[in-house]
């Protein structure tokens, strides 16, 4: 990790002509005896993007983005301003922007720099070097070609890629020097078929922390084409989907996006502190059924979710959140921990430099139960199977969510039966896991292509789950 | 590059400033081997700050900027952008444009838009007015609109807050057709969200205002005010049962049901026949009461623009006559790719309108009789390639004109064709907050999925 913190050091603060000395010097003019914590973070970001359709690869796109955030916190409040230009008169222009949140304070006392060593989750890379220009075009050109040789009813095809090399650098009020270089590579394969005029589409994908060979090992990009491609012959033979409460069974994986919505964002720590969430003052009660634990893991290897170290220097950790129905922890950044009395628990997040950290999610799933797929459909006489979701949202204060199925059937007498158009399903969050009444032992987690937002910050996510039956949950299709 | 300025004067940048910049990177495109290229600069500058509980919790500090780039080798395009502006960075991001550009394929649509569609006519529309606002008085109005919000109804029992913010920037557009030209404009917002307790059970709401001139913006004390009533109202709110209903869309959330009818008509999801509106010129998509129009050119309008991201002139046009589609929302690569002419919506739509009918809200509850009025939709379950629509919604349930009691964890279906040809009223009550201006719509039947 300290080669990691030279690493970052070459790439970010050489090039502009800053050292450590220079960090001192601005950390030296934010902190007083009044801040509780202060940070500053510097990033710099690399991120392409290819897009194939209609045949051909018609551009692409090269990001750079480079600055650095300055934040103050005294009590409950933040200060925090951002540069673009990377000059020590700008950071001490910011610095004392900032420092206006504090009351007037005795000087504070710098502590000498110390290396904070983690050990890294996946490969410091640089994606977008793992593959050179023709290959990532022929690339994107072979799964076009070989797509629409899958189906004649097949007409758009549309794939895209992209990579991120984000290189962080954070030094905090504790004399704490972090740095991670975190890798990210996605792909998605959209498809659009027609059948006798009716039209319909589909669409698969997957990523993760590592170069863009993972879509070439073990076929995975073509797996993603083959997907996108079954799931728009589904939607071809797709009825109205029912209206009403009924008996929902939600397919292993990316369904887990119910765990996100229903109780992964009530489970933040800023809104518990502040009393905002319908999970507040819960801890140690029964929020679920005895059959559900969930954890917060943002420690899985090269997973999209996953950080080796979160935007405030804290290592990341397994937390669990749920154990056998009962509410256990919350997920933390700095503030809201100490705020709450608590230790932070590696959930401290933010989208880039220019925006202000607080809790976020990794990797959210629940642990595996004992049922056997098969078992669970079997034991529905009538209901909904859902198994992939386009998207979800959630009121964390009423406690309500939604989330949308791409892909669901009727169960007809413990039968899969016909594909149903898409419908969003809509729950309580803190009483939708105390309807789960069977888990299966099939635990999957998602391909790696989640993005969550929150106050307009968008960081990427995993989640997961086993096949899950909710006694009682609404479906929202047309078919009252 | 002799005219590029160092990043560290970036603070006394003017539009003149950013131009020659501007002029710079064609020249460089040019010199590395671009045909036709464009390049946009943004600069702009900001202060948010958010009080709780009486107490400021937040200041922040915003100073932006960004410069992209769009090269064409011949028919193959490439772009790049950057948050670096320093003659180095702009050297290195064009030359990451040519590169992609060389690996791209040729691409018969692509390139700049037509000369003669360029705007030349830069009418001030009014779109800039810097609040010279210090942080200690964006915290005062901050904690007014809160305290008014607070102080709404006892049973506000908790706030995540209100907020201020302002921003004010520079927007620089150049290409290679000798097009270069740069306007301000300033944004400022003032957003209050509170939390009512009844029964053990807790609702949040909000409510905002924003314009381009701060004393455009409601009163912080009316602010605060609807984003307490808004809460209280919410207080009780249950499922009803699954039932086939009329539904009025709330002017807050109508905007969204025609910004689906806008993704279905644009040109990505056209060419791409992606669009459950394919061919629809001529068409008739709404009753023949329903007239949809752009206005580009309103002063000081939140949408308002002389030309759109590729420089093409905007001009007041209908999209909606009587009910018939008359044009779409097309850039000049989709109007290419469908044989049309631009209509000046690269990067979106600028205030598109619905006419407004007679009735107020009042006037349009009685007009529903018995039904649900939705206050709040979420979630995304529209699809514009069916048409099909699922989403989950909040509110009132309504009847004989009077609301009776709100309602929650419902979802609202249908498909968009039916959803169109059944609006039976467009209400006065015009939201003009955002880039789609309409009043509450009431549409006679859909799906509501609930208890």
């Amino acid at each position: 990790m300290s080669n990691i913190i030279q690493q970052a050091d070459n790439i970010i603060l050489s090039p502009a002509g800053l050292s450590i000395n220079d960090i001192s010097t601005v950390m030296g003019s934010l902190v007083n005896s009044s801040i509780d914590q202060a940070d500053i973070y510097f990033q710099s970001s690399r991120s392409e993007s290819w897009l194939l359709d209609d045949g051909i690869v018609k551009e692409g796109n090269y990001n750079i983005e480079q600055g650095v955030g300055i934040r103050a916190v005294s009590g409950e409040k933040t200060g925090f301003a951002y540069s673009e230009e990377l000059t020590l008169p700008r950071l001490l222009t910011a610095a004392s922007n900032v420092r206006a949140i504090a009351s007037k304070g005795q000087s504070g006392i710098l502590k000498p720099w110390v290396n904070n060593t983690v050990r890294s989750l996946y490969q410091p890379i640089d994606p977008l070097t793992t593959l050179t220009g023709e290959d990532k075009v022929a690339l994107l050109k072979n799964i076009d070609q070989k797509t629409r040789q899958l189906d004649t009813r097949i007409d758009q095809v549309t794939v895209s890629l992209v990579g991120v090399h984000d290189v962080v650098l954070i030094a905090t009020e504790t004399g704490q020097l972090n740095a991670d270089i975190r890798p990210l590579v996605r792909m998605n394969v959209s498809v659009i078929v027609e059948q006798n005029g009716r039209r319909e589409q589909g669409s698969s994908g997957g990523g993760s922390r590592e170069g863009y060979a993972y879509f070439m090992d073990q076929d995975r990009a073509m797996e993603y084409a083959r997907e996108a491609v079954r799931l728009a012959l589904v939607n071809l033979e797709a009825v109205d989907a029912p209206a009403g409460n009924m008996t929902v069974v939600l397919g292993p994986g990316w369904p887990g996006i119910l765990l996100h919505e229903a109780i992964g964002h009530g489970l933040e720590g800023d809104f518990n502190r502040k009393g905002s969430s319908a999970f507040s003052g819960q801890v140690g009660e029964k929020v679920a059924s005895s059959l559900c634990t969930i954890v917060d893991d943002g420690t899985l290897n090269d997973r999209r979710g996953s950080l080796s170290v979160d935007d405030e220097g804290t290592q990341s950790q397994c937390t669990t959140l749920i154990e056998k129905g009962v509410l256990k922890g919350y997920m933390q950044d700095k503030m809201n921990a100490r705020l709450m009395g608590v230790k932070p628990t590696g959930n401290g997040r933010r989208e880039s430099y220019a925006h202000l950290p607080m809790p976020r999610m990794t990797n959210t799933y629940m642990l595996p139960g004992n049922s056997v797929p098969g078992e669970i459909i079997s034991s529905v006489k009538n209901g909904l199977y859902a198994v992939n979701f386009a998207g979800g949202q959630v009121d964390i204060t009423s406690g309500k969510f939604v989330f949308s199925a791409s892909e669901a059937y009727l169960i007809e007498n413990g039968k899969i039966g016909k594909p149903v158009k898409g419908a969003t399903l809509i729950g309580n969050g803190p009483d939708v896991l105390t309807k789960v009444s069977m888990v299966g032992n099939d635990l999957e987690l998602d391909p790696g292509v989640g993005t969550c937002g929150k106050e307009g910050q968008s960081v990427p996510v995993g989640v997961g789950q086993p096949t899950l039956k909710i006694d009682s949950l609404t479906v929202g299709g047309t078919h009252a | 590059m002799p005219n590029i300025k160092t990043a560290q004067k970036m603070d006394e940048l003017n539009i003149d400033d950013l131009r020659a910049i501007a002029a710079d990177v064609l020249v460089e495109a040019k010199k590395q081997g671009a045909d036709q290229v464009e390049t946009g600069i943004s600069t702009g500058e900001g202060l948010s700050v958010n009080a709780r509980f009486g107490e400021v919790e937040t200041i922040e500090f915003h100073k932006d900027q960004g410069i992209g780039v769009t090269v064409y080798q011949g028919q193959k395009k490439g772009s790049a952008s950057s948050t670096k502006m320093d003659a180095a960075s702009i050297k290195e991001m064009v030359s990451a444009a040519c590169s992609i550009a060389r690996y791209a394929e040729d691409d018969p649509y692509s390139g700049l838009p037509d000369k003669e569609s360029l705007a030349i006519d830069f009418q001030d529309l009014s779109l800039s007015h810097a609040w010279q606002l210090s942080a200690e008085q964006a915290i005062e109005q901050a904690v007014e609109c809160e305290d008014a919000a607070r102080s709404y109804d006892a049973k506000i029992t908790n706030s995540e807050g209100a907020s201020i913010q302002t921003f004010s920037g520079t927007r620089v557009l150049a290409n290679s057709l000798g097009f270069n030209h740069g306007y301000h404009a300033t944004r400022h917002t003032m957003s209050c969200s509170v939390i009512g307790e009844l029964d053990g059970t807790m609702q949040r709401d909000y409510w905002y205002t924003v314009a381009r001139k701060a004393a455009d913006l409601d009163a912080a004390s009316k602010v605060g005010e609807m984003a307490g009533e808004r809460t209280i109202k919410r207080l009780g709110a249950r499922p009803i049962s699954t039932r086939k209903s009329p539904v009025m869309f709330a002017a807050e959330v109508s905007s969204g049901l025609i910004g689906h009818f806008v993704s279905a008509i644009r040109g990505g999801n056209l060419y791409r026949k992606s669009t459950f509106l394919m061919d629809s010129i001529g068409r008739q998509v709404f009753p023949s009461f329903i007239n949809i129009y752009e206005q580009p050119h309103i002063l000081q309008g939140m949408g308002s623009a002389t030309y759109d991201a590729e420089g093409v002139a905007t001009s007041p046009r209908s999209i909606i006559d009587s009910g018939v589609v008359q044009g779409y929302v097309l850039s000049s690569y989709s109007a290419r790719k469908l044989g049309m002419d631009s209509t000046a919506n690269a990067g979106g739509v600028h205030n598109l309108t619905v006419q407004a009918g007679d009735l107020d809200t009042q006037q349009m509850l009685r007009e529903m009789g018995t039904g649900l009025l939705v206050t709040e939709l979420i979630g995304q379950g529209v699809n514009t390639l069916t048409g099909d629509y699922s989403r989950g919604a909040a509110g009132y349930w309504v009847d004989k004109g009077e609301i009776q009691y709100p309602v929650e964890e419902i979802t609202i279906a249908g498909n968009l064709k039916d959803i169109y040809q059944s609006i039976v009223a467009v209400g006065n009550d015009v939201d003009l907050r955002g880039n789609i201006r309409t009043g509450s719509i009431l549409v006679s039947e859909m799906t509501i999925a609930g208890s």
